[in-house]
């Protein structure tokens, strides 16, 4: 399964088994994935199809039991633990379905987060700040905690907390999942933008149509297995 | 430092929990103070006690007497520089509960052997010119009100006037004294008392030698004891440190009683902070899981959550602390007749400061290794 332009993300004959007492659990087989760079991929598939379990995989937050994750040249697989974690600061930006905003920090001191992991001065974490807020349009709001917040504003702040460091490319599990229509279009509608005018790379897990005809390209995900169209 | 303010934002999830932890171990310091200034009253002499000098007491008891006639005897055993004698009057001032340390004694080698006793000369003629003068420390002249110049009446239940008419001392001075010192006591002079009293005339309570090379206090000691021994009063020669100690020890040993209470409320204490960590961490997986994924590293994480368990430790212990010293020095006046060494010392301050860093890093460490343990995928499955 593979992208037309530079490839950004090469995944190559991955496996992952879950054990459950003595039972092996195949979620994901031999699975092959390219994602080019300023690549918008919408993954689909049905619940328990292992969309989230790749998505965990691409983002370095589990191991594969066989095969190789590459992105940016980087074997993502072959990591230790602690590098892994300073590689993922650099590089990826995640968006949860729950937003997963820390409720005893402020929409800015959210966002900081990730910044808290560099070498950035407190002023300079400001304006890295500012920005990010800016561009998912909830300037107005930096000192607006989670609770205070609507369910799309929470999930803007959970995408400005993404890219906020600028990373090599977002991984958004399911990021319309838990709005309305109308706040799900309008994240949609940010990532496309991020997407398009920042030329960021994003994988969007989503078992919404709706949701992936936003997106640049479409694979299914059926019992561990990609396709290119979505399975009968 | 930029992780300080998660650290502290943290501690504001549940306030009343953070708060109420806080005052569990604040209560334990301020015991921690109590006790300590407690054991300093007891024992605290035994390190005021002076390198040079001997107690020389009956072989029996303390409150056996013994001739006076002892002093010339020992006053020339080599190596004795000076000595003085003191008998216990147990003087009582108006009322029975009005009870406080006063001791019949020989003014000037009172003064020469312990110059810890703080007295202008003019105040030193007056005592020793007048014989019914006294002086009385600060903390007994503050409880009682007394003033220099005034007439005070004083019952003896060991040691009744020959005449049964109440002691009067007229006040001539009040000494302050030296860091440790003790402050509530009330001295006379002997001639005056040995002359009035009904009984007992002729006999001491006890001597306090000094000795003129430190390190000959034992040799001393012994000389003295072999001097009286097989009289009718054998008498028992110690270092004043030792004296003091087996005065300390008569209540027990104070050290191990005081350590095993503390220890019984810091292993508590540490139950209760552990407790309230580890259930901080189980409430918050997803969060620590997001922080993970976020790129904070097991080893971040950990010290993210031990600093929460040191800064609860810290502010608790260290408001006790501080409460436990200003409550210890409140008291110190009121406690003066009964436990003239009561205040905490600086020591103890530095060893709970110690302590709290300890309590904060023994209560947090388990829970914190559990998050930096956490895997990032199955923590954030539990909070979806």
């Amino acid at each position: 399964m593979s992208s037309n332009g530079e490839a950004l993300v090469r995944i190559k004959g991955v496996d992952k088994v879950f054990r459950r007492g003595s039972e092996d659990i195949n979620v994901l087989t031999g699975l092959d994935l390219e994602v080019g760079k300023g690549e918008f991929l919408a993954l689909m598939g049905p619940s328990g199809s292992g969309k989230s379990t790749l998505l965990n995989l691409l983002g370095g937050l589990d191991r594969a039991t066989r095969g190789t994750v590459e992105i940016g040249g980087e074997r993502v697989d072959q990591m230790s633990d602690g590098n892994l974690a300073g590689w993922r600061a650099r590089h990826i930006g995640f968006v949860f379905q729950f937003y997963n905003l820390l409720p005893v920090l402020n929409a800015e001191r959210n966002v900081e987060l990730p910044l808290l992991l560099t070498h950035l001065g407190k002023a300079d974490r400001r304006k890295h700040v500012e920005t990010a807020l800016n561009v998912v349009g909830l300037s107005h709001r930096t000192k607006a905690h989670p609770r205070t917040l609507s369910g799309g504003e929470q999930q803007r702040v959970g995408i400005a907390r993404a890219i906020v460091t600028d990373p090599t490319i977002l991984l958004c599990d399911e990021p319309t999942g838990d709005l309305d229509r109308k706040s799900g279009d309008e994240i949609l509608s940010l990532l496309q933008a991020l997407n398009r005018d920042q030329g960021k790379t994003i994988i969007m897990v989503t078992h919404d149509p709706h949701a992936s005809h936003r997106a640049s390209r479409t694979v299914y995900l059926n019992k561990g297995q990609l396709f290119s169209e979505a399975p009968e | 430092m930029k992780f300080l303010s998660l650290v502290l934002s943290n501690l504001k999830r549940k306030k009343l929990r953070a708060i109420l932890t806080m005052l569990s171990i604040g209560v334990a310091f301020v015991l921690f103070s109590f006790l300590g200034a407690v054991k300093q009253a007891l024992v605290g002499g035994v390190e005021l006690a002076g390198k040079d000098r001997i107690v020389v007491r009956h072989r029996v008891s303390i409150i056996q007497s013994i001739p006076i006639a002892y002093e010339e005897r020992i006053r020339r055993i080599p190596g004795v520089a000076e000595i003085v004698h003191f008998s216990w009057f147990n003087g009582i001032y108006q009322d029975p509960k009005n009870f406080f340390p006063s001791y019949p004694t020989n003014p000037e080698a009172c003064l020469a052997i312990y110059p810890e006793i703080l007295i202008s000369p003019e105040v030193k003629q007056a005592w020793l010119s007048t014989r019914t003068g006294a002086i009385v420390g600060r903390a007994t002249a503050d409880r009682f009100g007394w003033k220099v110049g005034q007439r005070i009446p004083l019952n003896s239940p060991i040691w009744p006037r020959a005449d049964n008419a109440v002691w009067e001392f007229d006040i001539v001075g009040i000494y302050d004294a030296k860091k440790g010192f003790d402050t509530s006591g009330f001295y006379f002079h002997y001639d005056y008392f040995d002359e009035a009293r009904r009984w007992g005339k002729g006999a001491i309570g006890w001597y306090v030698v000094r000795v003129s090379d430190a390190t000959r206090t034992a040799e001393i000691a012994k000389a003295i004891d072999a001097e009286f021994a097989n009289s009718s009063a054998e008498t028992k020669a110690e270092p004043e440190g030792v004296f003091m100690q087996s005065f300390a020890q008569q209540v027990g040993d104070i050290g191990k009683i005081l350590l095993g209470i503390l220890g019984a409320v810091f292993f508590t204490i540490l139950l209760v902070a552990g407790n309230t960590m580890a259930q901080g961490v189980r409430e918050r997986t997803a969060e620590l899981g997001v922080l993970k994924a976020l790129g904070f590293g097991d080893g971040l994480v950990l010290g993210v959550v031990l600093a929460e368990s040191m800064t609860i430790a810290v502010i608790g212990g260290m408001g006790g602390l501080l409460l436990g010293a200003a409550a210890v020095t409140g008291m110190a006046p009121a406690m003066a007749a009964m436990l003239p060494n009561f205040y905490l010392p600086n020591a103890n301050l530095v060893v709970g400061a110690i302590l709290t860093l300890v309590l904060g890093f023994a209560a947090g460490i388990l829970p914190a290794m559990q998050a930096g343990r956490l895997r990032i995928a199955e923590a954030l499955r539990r909070g979806a």
